[in-house]
């Protein structure tokens, strides 16, 4: 995995709440291999595109000062619904590699940390403070500090924000965590000996076909 | 200290702590289907092999048309099917596949077999797991990345959710469904209000529950944005696992019920946050915008986003209503619809058909209307209680199972336009198929709503 240190780039806002995992990336693309060329164009399809594959003015990404943001600022429950990683691969092939929220949908929030992306929560009125400012002063940057832990704004203020040590370490040194639990397997092994007779039930009940 | 019943199934299955709360939870059970298959590519890459192929199950359900034969519609589809079945073949993962009427979506087919079970851990690449969580398991939706893992490993890394408990005290009244109490319950508490939390559904309206109708209910916790959704196992789950082909028997029958008995959340348990609804209060209710929780009574009017104060909230409505053709303070019963479908792994089960045939006897379809089981055996049982020719002399067209017009990726989709009368779970922009126009409810009001061609309030057919 691509580790995640800090970033300076620019910033696209994103108002509207509840964008589900189904407008980050239609079902109809789901079945296309992530090395697909022009996969990065499938990122929010729908609302980007006309039907005649023209860029529709209005949505932020295909106005000049944004094109190519490497960081949204987004509103409460981004990425919720579908479980589909696609949604994260998507943002990854266009560059985003952090995703600044009030909230952000449980398992699409799980699945940035599985590619290299930052998620970062901040206080809604923090969030909607900086969307502000991006609209305000299109094109600006804004950084992110994994290390320190904070999100500076265009005027300089820093905001601090939480984030779960475990999933810091591995952002940060870029580590495969399927290696980590590997190297768990004797715990792993452990507790099948214990369930077996604590949860008898369960292994007996097993496998009748 | 007393317990809720989340706490106990997760602490029986902490294999070790790590940093910053994070816990490695052992997996019981888990389930694939075809988009889970960039997991194994991934796997064999790493060459990395399958810890436990004997606690994996897949089944075909996403892809496969649901016209006679459940075929895939072109060679892209047929590549991924195949790839599901050469990738679990190799690895010796039973295998639900095309052609075994055991195969159907997912989660009806994980309880139907006796793979959900009280007290396990479940997990699935799809976000609607919380589904197998009516038995008293603790089911969740993880990712592509997450099913590498515990395909290797047999484990995940998790922070612990907080708790809700949500209570539906008193009864429903007559046409009011689990569809209806969900969909409320969203309403209620919002499309992210569950972030963060397991919900364990409570109260007596929910143990008067059919299985059948708690997975509709824990089916849409997701919606809600809650990571599971759970209720008490009692009688009524123990009598639908008894017998099941997975489920355990004899001595292990016994050992489990003594083990299921003591599942539930002990008295005086606490939770991080209560929600208690009023079962008599709930109508029969319908999605009017983009989100499952843009729901109402079908009694009630489109509502008019001019009378919101906050900006963020009345933009997003107008948003929806554009998408959704639909103008502030018009009757919901005035609004007509193009399509009808009756499936997904919400409302697809035997009760489900049951209910919907139950309307739809005597009477006709006006438009087009889909009745897509959620698996071969549902489609058997209803074919045995001749549901299908209920179905079919009022003008539907009864289907293969799988998941079909939920998601359209199969090919299945609503055209640009449509207003869908569907028994699914997500009203989604799109979600039906690009520019489609989804309107969610029960299988009863689907089915008043084929027959009338307009949505309608079943109580009053
Ligand atoms: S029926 Fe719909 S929601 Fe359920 S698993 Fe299939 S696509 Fe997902």
């Amino acid at each position: 995995m691509r580790p995640f240190t800090r970033l300076s780039a620019v910033a696209a806002p994103i108002d509207l709440p509840n964008v589900d995992t189904d407008r980050i990336i239609p079902a109809r693309f789901l079945r296309k291999p992530r090395a697909t060329p022009g996969y990065a164009g499938f990122l929010f399809h729908d609302v980007r595109f006309d039907a005649d594959g023209s860029e529709r003015p209005e949505f932020v990404l295909n106005q000049a000062p944004y094109r190519g943001a490497h960081i949204l600022v987004v509103a409460e429950n981004f990425g919720c619904g579908s479980s589909r990683e696609m949604a994260v691969w998507v943002l990854e092939a266009y560059g985003v590699r952090s995703v600044i929220a009030p909230s952000l949908g449980d398992i699409f929030h799980q699945n940035c940390y599985k590619n290299g992306l930052l998620p970062v929560i901040l206080p809604a009125a923090a969030v909607a403070g900086l969307r502000r400012q991006l609209h305000a002063r299109p094109g600006t940057a804004l950084a992110v500090d994994l290390e320190t832990q904070t999100v500076t704004d265009p005027d300089g203020v820093a905001h601090p924000f939480e984030v779960d040590p475990f999933r810091k370490q591995a952002l940060l040194t870029g580590q495969d965590e399927i290696a980590l639990t590997l190297s768990q397997e004797a715990a792993i092994a452990a507790f099948e000996r214990r369930q077996r007779t604590e949860m008898g039930w369960l292994v007996a009940g097993s496998p009748a076909s | 200290m007393p317990q809720t019943m989340f706490e106990k199934i997760w602490s029986r299955h902490v294999v070790a702590e790590g940093p910053g709360g994070h816990v490695l939870l052992y997996i019981d059970r888990h389930l694939l289907h075809e988009g889970s298959t960039s997991a194994f590519g991934r796997l064999a890459a790493q060459g990395r092999r399958v810890r436990r192929p004997e606690l994996s199950f897949a089944t075909t359900d996403h892809y496969l048309l649901t016209a006679p034969g459940a075929v895939a519609a072109d060679p892209e589809i047929r590549g991924m099917v195949e790839n599901l079945t050469r990738h679990t073949a190799r690895q010796g993962i039973v295998h639900f596949d095309v052609g075994d009427a055991r195969r159907g979506i997912v989660h009806v087919i994980g309880p139907e077999q006796g793979l959900t079970l009280p007290g396990i851990t479940l997990v699935c690449g799809d976000s609607h797991t919380a589904t197998h969580g009516a038995f008293g398991a603790l089911a969740f939706g993880i990712g592509s990345s997450e099913v590498e893992h515990v395909l290797a490993t047999q484990a995940l890394w998790q922070k612990k959710p907080r708790t809700m408990r949500v209570a539906v005290e008193g009864r429903l009244g007559p046409g009011v469904t689990a569809k209806d109490v969900i969909l409320t319950i969203i309403a209620t508490i919002g499309a992210g209000g569950g972030v963060g939390h397991a919900i364990e559904y409570a109260g007596e309206a929910i143990r008067a529950m059919s299985m059948d109708e708690r997975m509709t209910v824990c089916n849409m916790s997701i919606e809600a944005g809650a990571r599971t959704g759970m209720v008490a196992p009692d009688t009524t789950t123990f009598a639908y696992v008894e017998g099941k082909p997975f489920a355990p028997t004899g001595a292990a029958w016994a050992q489990a019920l003594a083990a299921w008995t003591a599942l539930p959340s002990d008295p005086g348990a606490t939770f991080d946050r209560e929600v208690a609804l009023a079962a008599g209060e709930i109508a029969p209710t319908v999605t009017w915008g983009t989100s499952p929780q843009d729901a109402l009574p079908v009694t009630a009017r489109v509502p008019d986003p001019g009378a919101i104060a906050d900006v963020a909230r009345r933009e997003s409505m107008t948003r929806a209503l554009a998408y959704m053709g639909l103008a502030p303070g018009t009757p919901l019963t005035d609004v007509t619809v193009d399509r009808v479908f009756i499936g997904s792994c919400t409302n697809s089960r035997l009760d489900d058909l049951r209910a919907a045939a139950r309307v739809v006897r005597g009477r006709r379809a006006l438009v087009p209307a889909w009745v897509v089981p959620g698996s071969g055996l549902i489609r058997r049982a209803a074919e045995a209680e001749g549901l299908d020719r209920v179905f079919v002399e009022a003008g539907f067209e009864w289907r293969e199972a799988g998941c079909s017009m939920c998601v359209g990726m199969n090919g299945e989709t609503a055209r640009e336009g449509e207003r869908v009368a569907s028994t699914s779970n997500r009203n989604f922009e799109g979600r039906q198929g690009k520019g489609a126009r989804t309107h969610l409810m029960s299988p009863a009001m689907a089915a008043a709503a084929a027959v009338t061609g307009r949505l309608t309030d079943v109580r009053t057919l």
